[in-house]
């Protein structure tokens, strides 16, 4: 049985330039390039890297309601938002599980003059899911809800010297663009792009948002302008890697159906006291404390616990993996897990479960790696 | 790709040197290539005995875990510790300072049975499409 893989526009660059492609979440993308995912993820973290990240995917809702109808829908009170945040939040099922995590983004709407709408970026593995969720839920909201995943072309490009590369190829002043703001602007003669500062790496950075059509020229643009700062194209393995060690959770690992934003420790994205599906379940979570919490662990003994493996105390299961890996840029071996609230403070003792050998670990603060917006 | 034409190869991608009377295993180039990054080495220990294709370690990089297999049976005398706190040289110089064990084998007739360096060049090659 072979499944049959979608491929971006870059699919043949990455091809060219080494890339190893492999499938996923129905898309086939490169896990890395010649130098490999530990030297990426260093010049991400030391200067900046750029990824095709095409296969998330992209949803607009606009309308008189559509503000009520985003609230409704995800966690985070959009209301707060200004004309040109962006903010990450989840999209919960009425018992609190996570559908997806995305980031709204309120923009000023190019068809109406002085509307604004909203726009919506969302996981590749859960973009048909998220589609179908949100339209589900449109009936009785005066709201036109828009797939326009494959018109739009998604970059990020992120590192500590990302915003003065950008700043060179933009005639907004970057310097002016707040973190988990946007801009709208063109670059390379005229390709209309949005530059969100966020990503997901840890990183300063931005998010692009441009038309599929102008992909080519933007991303060898833009690694043609970060030459002298060495910036590399950057694969899924060291984008995993760098989301991890700040600790932020992807879907289907640190968030789930059966894992609540609660438990996930995101109530930064949860606002209790506006109504939106799994509110009420969230907030007794909240208050009577969740039974089972996210925790970073370090192993004590070298090894690398993989997802479900499973967390033991004193020789009984209590918990699972996550995510873990090889941290690169602090080079120890590390992992999140789900475990009993009671067993979740830090300097715990506990042991990780490595095929037949049981290895010993050590509950740790989170996060490992203090993400730039933080510091 | 780089071979070594004084080792034999084994159709997991491993390699193996007669040194005097001890045969050195290791992983070959290909290997450290698919592999990618390499970021832990559980090697057996010395005294432990296996059979010919035993698994008798595990290797992982950055995106997977890969078990080790011995392609001859004998009883391991020595481990490359300082492999063990630097993983990566697997990758950087798989057939030199990356032997992963020494060991004694139980018939060493069975290292004639592993394919040659010019045959193991063809198979990697064809494993590689």
């Amino acid at each position: 049985m072979s499944e049959v893989l979608n491929k971006t526009e870059l699919n043949q660059w990455h091809v060219d330039h080494g890339g190893r492609m492999v499938p996923f979440a129905g898309w086939e993308m490169p896990v890395q390039y010649p130098t490999g995912p530990l030297q990426e993820h260093k010049v991400t973290r030391e200067s900046a890297g750029l990824f095709d990240i095409d296969h998330m995917g992209q949803i607009e809702v606009r309308g008189p309601q559509a503000e009520a109808f985003v609230n409704w829908l995800v966690t985070y009170d959009v209301s707060k938002m200004k004309l040109l945040d962006a903010h990450y939040a989840l999209f919960c099922y009425a018992d609190g599980g996570v559908v997806d995590d995305l980031f709204v983004y309120r923009l000023p709407d190019p068809q109406v003059e002085g509307q604004d709408y909203f726009f919506l970026a969302v996981n590749a593995s859960n973009r048909d899911k998220d589609v179908a969720w949100v339209k589900s839920h449109a009936a009785g909201f005066d709201v036109q809800v828009k797939d326009i995943s494959d018109e739009t072309y998604m970059l990020a490009f992120q590192g500590p010297r990302a915003p003065e590369i950008m700043d060179r190829l933009t005639n907004v002043d970057l310097t002016r663009v707040a973190r988990f703001t946007a801009a709208q602007d063109t670059i390379f003669n005229g390709v209309p792009v949005l530059l969100g500062r966020t990503g997901y790496t840890g990183e300063d950075g931005f998010e692009l948002f441009l038309p599929a059509e102008h992909v080519l020229k933007v991303w060898e643009g833009i690694l043609k302008e970060g030459e002298n700062e060495n910036i590399v194209p950057v694969g899924l393995a060291a984008r995993d890697s760098l989301r991890f060690e700040p600790c932020m959770p992807l879907y289907g690992h640190e968030l789930s159906p059966d894992i609540s934003p609660v438990e996930a420790r995101l109530t930064f994205a949860v606002s209790f006291d506006k109504a939106f599906i799994g509110r009420d379940a969230l907030l007794k979570q909240k208050l009577e404390k969740p039974d089972k919490v996210l925790v970073g662990f370090e192993l004590t003994d070298r090894g690398v616990a993989r997802e479900g493996y499973p967390i033991l105390l004193e020789g009984e299961q209590i918990g699972f993996v996550t995510s873990g890996m090889f941290s690169p840029t602090t080079s120890r071996y590390l992992g999140m897990a789900l475990v009993p609230r009671e067993h979740a403070s830090i300097g715990t003792e506990i042991e990780v479960q490595i095929r037949k050998k049981t290895t010993r670990a050590k509950i740790i603060k989170r996060p490992f790696y203090v993400p730039a917006y933080r510091r | 790709m780089k071979i070594d034409q004084d080792a034999r190869y084994s159709d997991e991608h491993e390699w193996v040197r007669a040194e005097g009377d001890l045969f050195v295993y290791g992983i070959s180039d290909f290997a450290q290539d698919q592999l990618s990054d390499i970021v832990y080495l559980e090697p057996p220990e010395v005294g432990d005995v296996f059979e010919k294709g035993d698994a008798i370690g595990v290797v992982e990089s950055v995106k997977a875990a890969a078990d080790l297999y011995l392609p001859i049976g004998g009883e391991i005398v020595e481990v490359n510790e300082a492999l063990v706190d630097a993983p990566e040289v697997m990758n950087s110089d798989p057939y030199g300072e990356a032997w992963i064990v020494k060991f004694k084998a139980s018939d060493a007739g069975e290292f004639e049975g592993l394919m040659s360096a010019g045959d193991y060049q063809k198979y990697a090659e064809e494993a590689h499409e």
